[in-house]
């Protein structure tokens, strides 16, 4: 085949196209550091240890040495700056490793996704036709056609005259409507109507055309899907949220910490400090007690500045960066097939992945395969085609086959080489009634071009099976069957439409019989019927329940002989009412009516949308894990239901599936009632409880509390009701009714309203939101969700280039959530909770050593250590615990999804949590002062010389914090990996090696100013009392916290507390087999009619307008399956 | 899946696989050890502790009992010398008080005798850092550069040796004991070295280099508070004088907190006191230079022997029984509450 590349042409030069790239990197080399210092001092955080900086260097106020707080601050900065350096690098290559977004393309034949919007000018198939895909706009799977205007069309391929072409467009300001473009084109003197019809959008896929140009109208940012792609924001986790509500928490507590100190030390110094000036002046410039106090404030921000944490910010950054590369290299949900990982974009929403409540994805391409699949057929009261996996049939006798399709019943082969008189005429019909083009540019070689998918797989299932269309004219169409080229007379296609639901072709066989061939929606076509097919009717009928019990989309076929002299009255009334002025549609359909009637049934196609693999087992584990799920779909009414059906999301057992299809605000409204009215019949009334905390919760943010329906619901909704829904008054109608359901489809909306809906419930809702899609379609909605999931390994980047997690297939969003989420928010919970906890009992210490050293702003910690506490010595234990951690592995949380549940409900770290660790923290604090402060109390060493000097009391806290908090960092790791052990015995064993270094002779002798403890830890530690205090803290801070984790897990246990033990006890047993049932599913019939909710092209091919000259093969090929001349060619 | 053909190699070359490596870090399988919270931990942890503390605590009322301890509180009885010290012009009259008390039993062993501070606040931060640790350690240091203000330098400019609101403070009675043995009084000899850690004497103190020592302070002048310059702090003793005197280091070290006892003279064993101190009446008299009623102060003068846990406090042997106690009964409750709960299980399990 040859490819000739696509050249888009822009009048406009290359100013518009410049456009188009995005400029991704923020930084370059020189800008670097001042940009980015800049940023960061931004953050908040950073800012306020800048403050700090600058108290530390006012004499008066300064209670520590600089070190203390510029050593963590640069260690910050350096981290920080690094990762920011990484990400700006990692963004570039991801963008310059992406296909360029170029003007031409050629490494692709036959399918070309354009990147701007362009007006059609010409192409290489006849009338300028060109076929486009708009999966990744809509989702929609059938194929389009656009047409250019007669005049662009003359221009042809000759880059002489389109380099002179020379005309004006006007058009329409950009807009994200995606069905609608109006413009001008004035082209010498004369004016052209320009509408949707002749614009190739960006996102679109175009198929089956050799070369086409256009003109660049609107490009990058100022396309229609660009415009509908949303705005991009920052997102945050809700653990982000909360950590700043909570550092303002912290920020008012050290404030009152400080004043009621400052207050303490005005009262000291006039009460004692002032008589006591004896051996201790007031300092310059103070002169009295008050004034005394108000530095003493500032000087207690500087030393209890700790409480807020500045590592927190960094460390949260690199649990998540390290969470996130988990993601990257995790093997199970690599796809091997094209060779994906899956890859987290986004290293700073990991958390929230373990807090999903509502999933809202895509249909095509995310939950199926966008594969149909001739899987099984009825003929004549016969069912054909096996479950399960047997030997591929054989189609080698037929030279035209299809290698890709694969049937595995070999008795319908059978029955088609034994001449079955049902059978050919079952696939001659499957050959005839369709609108398929076919195209053979290699003989042997065809290639259908069908509007829909669906289609395409009956063609060519009826091609594998013998009976091949070959070529098409506007009158005829050629199929070899059998081996036989016949030259079917086409006389009428009586086309598709969303009523009728059927379509038709009365063709003239080279016999000269007048048949009707009708394949269509079994509702409707059954009403068709002969009565002499009553008994096959039942028959079929039940063959059809067999098909829509396993979700295959089912056509019913039948057939008519027509007599000659009625078929040719009824042509000349065509005719007329074709060319009538009035009413040509009602007068069509009308015949149409008269004509399919008394059809002799045939029997039933059965189709597979295949679904990606595992779909309906990972949409049944989700729920379980209480996750809803919404599908919001660009495609129609009818297929979204299917596959509801066929995934699992749908099903029979449940109470109702509610239909909202309104055409006005009020019908709508009714709808939504009524459902609700169903559900929940008291959530209408006043004293529902649902009611009053809505009343209640604050007029700016409206918060609808979680309602239980009387049983589980679906509901469905279309495009239009879900215009009218989103309007302001229906808005809590909406959402109130959606969230009872335990499943919500929209069809035919567009990817704007696909964003409104997810934007939706997180007003309304306090829930975690994950959108997942794969197409251009499904940007707007992946970038509002609070994660975006994109499906990569497609043709479309789109999605996935805004996405913050990406993968290939749909089935590894049960991992990514129940395993990696879930790990991440545990490991995020149980960091926070323990840094806040370490950063209390580290800092309160010195809050109560105020009382007892005059309010001086006197440190009980070494300086030394307090520079290190945060960053070397306890650093590294709970990274390690934040990277490490799990409760139970992956097999496990798996295959209990309920463990999923506390992190929906947000119950490992909230507001309720962090007081708790407030408190535990208080009371280590008051411990870890208490004990040492007894021990040492007016009394001495065990050589008689005294204990109670400063330097061993503050040996002694530190020792003692720090072992506390080492032990408490063990008590929470419940995963002790080597790395983990390292840290922890590491950690302990750096701080007796930097604490005896710091304290030895040669570091006096040499700072002599900055190590003034030396010989402090060889006295002190020498100690008996010492280490019986220091014994005595421990066991003091954690065994109540031991005690009081061991009853609440006994006395009141957690649903995932039960779980855990039930795992417990399963883990004494041998493991559990890997889940894999097949999922049953009951069986109501349903029938889909797969077509495109649009005309077909019956009138375009009758027209003739898309025919191209003859296939010059379509006469000349010949094959029987009898024939050993073939098969020998074959070999 | 077998069927489906794999991804066919684009544009010729093989790119390498993009599958994750099958490490056991990688896909989050390292080994581990995974310890749970289980009745058996809990309840051992919960009663070897228990007993664990009752001992200790036992061991620690028991030795902290067998400590004889005297403590006086003289700032009242020596009222008069306070009296005086409260007017800082009176700074150069020496003032003596005495104070009897009897011991009805001897105390055996060593026996360490302390001054003893209350309401001293040692532990201010502004206290704390007056002082160069450079000048003590015998360095021309540049003490201006130190937070000894305003203890630096006086008027004219002369340098304070040492520098600093602590050295300034510095502990300045003398206390003598005297044995009352038949009318006769017998001065109880008293050892004033060896009373600081190693590491002060020999690393953190050093006096500045010199023929001789008070050459070596020259050109500097005593803090205000003291009667004599650094050099003569113990003129009998040239390793007990200047920066590396015993007394001067005792009382650099300074107290966490604003109550204590700093060790102050040993008794030397020898001759009546080669056991101890003998019973009999003792009296200590005591130069009264220090001067604490201005800002509520009291001073003590105590005599204490020690045991391997230390002085006479009973906290930590207190501590431990409680904590030992507790430790103990909650771990009967917890097991209380186990069965009560196995059994309700058992009973819904039938």
């Amino acid at each position: 085949v040859g490819c000739r590349p696509f050249y888009f042409w822009c009048l406009s030069s290359l100013l518009l196209l410049g456009n188009n790239s995005i400029k991704t990197s923020k930084y370059n080399f020189f800008t670097f550091l001042p940009l980015n210092l800049f940023e960061q001092f931004q953050r908040i955080a950073n800012a306020y240890f800048l403050f700090l900086l600058i108290l530390q260097l006012i004499p008066q106020i300064s209670s520590l040495a600089w070190f203390t707080t510029v050593v963590p601050l640069v260690l910050v900065l350096a981290v920080s700056g690094v990762k920011d350096a990484i990400d700006d690098f990692v963004r570039s290559w991801h963008c310059s490793a992406l296909p360029s977004d170029g003007v031409n393309s050629r490494q692709v034949c036959l399918s070309v996704s354009v990147q701007a919007d362009l007006l059609l000018l010409s192409s290489s198939e006849p009338h300028s036709l060109t076929y486009i895909e708009t999966a990744e706009l809509d989702g929609e799977t059938n194929l389009k056609v656009k047409q250019a205007l007669t005049v662009t069309a003359e221009l042809g391929e000759d880059l002489q005259k389109l380099t002179e072409f020379n005309g004006e467009v006007k058009c329409e300001a950009p807009n994200n409507k995606l069905d609608k473009f109006t413009g001008t084109l004035t082209l010498r003197g004369e004016k052209y109507a320009l509408d949707n019809e002749k614009m190739l959008l960006r996102g679109c896929t175009i198929r089956n055309t050799e070369w086409c140009f256009g003109l660049v109208i609107y490009a990058g940012p100022d396309t229609k899907l660009m415009q509908n792609s949303g705005k991009t924001t920052f997102k945050r986790t809700s653990i982000d949220r909360l950590m700043n509500v909570l550092v303002m928490v912290i920020f008012a507590f050290l404030g009152l910490m400080c004043l009621i100190l400052a207050i303490g030390n005005g009262i000291w110094e006039f009460d004692k400090g002032y008589y006591f000036q004896v051996y201790l002046p007031w300092a310059e410039g103070v002169n009295s007690a008050s004034y005394s106090g108000f530095l003493m404030f500032w000087s207690y921000v500087i030393i209890l500045n700790t409480v807020v944490p500045i590592s927190l910010y960094v460390s949260v950054e690199i649990i998540r960066l390290g969470n996130s590369f988990y993601i990257d290299w995790d093997r199970k949900m690599y796809y091997p097939l094209n060779d994906t990982p899956a890859q987290a974009r986004t290293t700073t929403l990991n958390e929230e992945l373990g807090q999903i409540k509502y999933i809202f994805s895509d249909k095509t391409g995310t939950l199926t395969q966008n594969i149909m699949c001739f899987n099984k057929c009825s003929i004549n009261g016969k069912s054909y085609g096996m479950v399960g996996v047997g030997i591929k049939v054989d189609f080698s006798y037929n030279q035209l086959a299809d290698p890709k399709f694969a049937f595995y019943d070999h008795r319908l082969v059978e029955a088609v080489k034994l001449n079955d008189v049902p059978t050919h005429r079952f696939f001659r019909l499957l050959s005839l009634c369709h609108t398929v083009m076919p195209e053979e540019k290699k003989e042997g070689n065809l290639v259908y071009q069908a509007q829909s998918p669906d289609e395409g797989a009956l063609v060519t299932a009826a091609r594998n099976f013998g009976f091949v269309f070959r070529a098409r004219t506007p009158e005829t169409i050629t199929v070899v069957e059998m081996g036989e080229t016949k030259v079917y007379e086409l006389l009428s296609i009586l086309d598709f439409n969303n009523v009728r639901k059927r379509m038709s072709v009365i063709v003239r066989s080279p016999e000269g019989d007048l048949t009707l061939y009708c394949k269509g929606a079994d509702t409707i076509l059954y009403e068709l019927l002969h009565s002499s097919c009553d008994s096959l009717k039942e028959e079929t009928t039940e063959h059809l329940n067999e098909f829509a019990g396993e979700a295959l989309r089912t056509l019913v076929v039948a057939y008519k002989n027509l007599d000659e002299d009625y078929f040719q009255d009824w042509i000349r009334r065509h005719h007329e009412a074709s060319t009538a002025l009035e009413g040509r549609e009602d007068k069509l359909s009308e015949l149409y009516e008269e004509i399919e009637k008394d059809l002799m049934l045939l029997g039933a196609t059965a189709i597979e949308d295949k679904l990606q693999d595992g779909v309906p087992q990972t949409i049944e584990t989700l729920a379980k894990a209480n996750i809803k799920i919404w599908v919001l779909t660009g495609d129609k009414q009818e297929t979204a239901m299917n596959i509801g059906y066929s995934c699992n999301l749908l099903n029979d057992d449940m109470e109702d599936v509610f239909i909202i299809e309104g055409r006005t605000s009020d019908d709508v409204l009714n709808e939504l009632r009524n459902a609700r009215k169903k559900m929940k019949p008291d959530s209408f009334l006043d004293s529902d409880e649902s009611n009053i905390q809505f009343e209640k919760s604050s007029k700016k943010t409206k918060i609808i509390p979680d309602e239980e329906a009387n049983g589980v619901y679906g509901l469905v909704i279309t495009g239009h009701s879900l215009a009218y829904a989103l309007e302001g008054n229906l808005e809590l109608e909406l959402v109130r009714t959606a969230c009872m359901c335990k499943v919500v489809i929209c069809c035919r909306v567009t990817p704007l309203q696909k964003a409104q809906v997810v934007e939706l419930v997180k007003k309304y809702k306090k829930a975690v939101t994950l959108a997942i899609g794969d197409g251009a379609n499904d940007v707007s909605m992946i970038k509002t969700a609070h994660i975006g999931v994109g499906i990569s390994g497609q043709e479309g980047m789109q999605a996935v280039l805004s996405s913050d997690f990406s993968f290939a297939q749909f089935r590894y969003l049960q991992r990514l959530l129940l395993v990696h989420g879930r790990w991440s928010y545990i490991r995020m919970c149980k960091f926070l909770k323990y840094f806040f906890y370490k950063n209390f009992a580290f800092t309160l210490v010195h809050f109560w050593y105020g009382f007892f050293s005059g309010f001086s702003a006197q440190t009980v910690y070494d300086e030394w250590f307090i520079t290190l506490y945060n960053l070397v010595y306890t650093s590294l234990p709970v990274l390690g615990m934040s990277l490490f951690d799990q409760d139970v592995d992956d097999r496990w949380s798996m295959l209990f999804p309920q463990l999923y549940v506390p992190g929906q409900q947000n119950l490992y770290f909230n507001k309720m949590v962090f007081v708790k660790c407030m408190l535990q923290g208080i009371y280590s604090s008051l411990i870890l002062f208490f004990i040492p402060y007894g021990a040492m109390y007016n009394t001495m060493r065990s050589d008689g010389k005294a204990i109670a000097d400063y330097q061993s009391f503050a040996l002694m806290a530190q020792t003692c914090l720090l072992i506390v908090v080492s032990v408490q960092i063990g008590l929470d790791t419940s995963y002790w990996t080597v790395v983990n052990q390292f840290f922890i015995w590491g950690s302990l064993s750096v701080y007796f090696a930097i604490t005896f270094t710091m304290y030895s002779d040669g570091m006096y002798l040499i700072f002599t100013a900055s190590f003034p403890f030396v010989g402090t830890a060889r006295n002190t530690l020498s100690q008996p009392n010492v280490w019986l205090a220091i014994f005595l803290s421990i066991t003091l801070c954690v065994l109540p916290v031991v005690g009081f984790r061991f009853m609440k897990a006994q006395l009141k246990p957690t649903p995932s507390d039960k779980v855990l033990l039930k795992i417990k006890e399963a883990k004494k047993r041998p493991p559990p087999p890997s889940p894999k049932r097949r999922l049953r599913r009951t069986s109501t019939r349903r029938s889909g009619y797969a077509f495109s909710h649009q005309h077909g092209f019956g009138a375009l091919i009758m027209s003739g307008r898309n025919m191209r000259p003859k296939s010059p093969f379509a006469t000349t090929g010949t094959f029987s399956p009898n024939s050993e001349k073939y098969k020998h060619k074959g070999l | 899946m077998k069927n489906k053909t794999s991804f066919p190699p684009q544009e010729g070359e093989a790119r390498p696989s993009r599958c994750p490596d099958n490490s056991a870090f990688k896909q989050q399988k390292l080994p581990a050890w995974k310890p749970q919270l289980t009745i058996a931990t809990v309840l051992s942890s919960f009663f070897l502790t228990g007993a664990f503390c009752l001992l200790v605590g036992v061991c620690l009322i028991l030795s902290a009992n067998s400590v004889r301890e005297i403590q006086i509180d003289y700032s009242d009885k020596c009222s008069e010398c306070s009296k005086l010290r409260e007017n800082s012009s009176n700074w150069n009259k020496e003032c003596h008080c005495s104070i009897n008390f009897a011991l009805k039993e001897g105390i055996l062993g060593d026996v360490f005798m302390y001054y003893g501070l209350q309401n001293f606040y040692q532990n201010h931060r502004r206290y704390v850092i007056s002082r160069s640790d450079a000048q003590l350690l015998g360095r021309n240091a540049n003490i201006q550069k130190s937070y000894c203000a305003p203890f630096t330098t006086y008027r004219n400019g002369t340098p304070m040796a040492p520098c600093g609101a602590i050295a300034n403070s510095m502990f300045n009675d003398t206390i003598d004991l005297f044995y009352n043995l038949n009318s006769s009084v017998i001065q109880v000899p008293l050892l004033k070295t060896g009373n600081s850690w190693w590491t002060d004497k020999n690393v953190k103190f050093r006096n500045p280099e010199s023929y001789n020592l008070s050459s070596a302070f020259a050109g500097t002048a005593r803090p205000p508070y003291w009667q004599k310059p650094v050099y003569l702090l113990d003129e009998e003793d040239e390793r007990n004088n200047g920066y590396i005197n015993d007394d001067f280091i005792i009382w650099m070290r300074v107290s966490a907190f604003a109550t204590f006892r700093n060790l102050y003279r040993r008794v030397k064993r020898i001759r009546q006191f080669a056991d101890g101190l003998p019973a009999g009446n003792y009296t200590f008299r005591i130069s009264y230079n220090f001067p604490v009623t201005k800002f509520k102060g009291r001073k003590h003068v105590i005599l204490s022997t020690v045991v391997w846990s230390g002085g006479s406090n009973p906290f930590l042997g207190i501590a431990y029984v409680v904590t030992g106690t507790a430790a103990t009964l909650a771990g009967f409750v917890i097991t209380a509450i186990h069965l009560k709960l196995r059994k309700k299980k058992t009973y819904f399990q039938k």
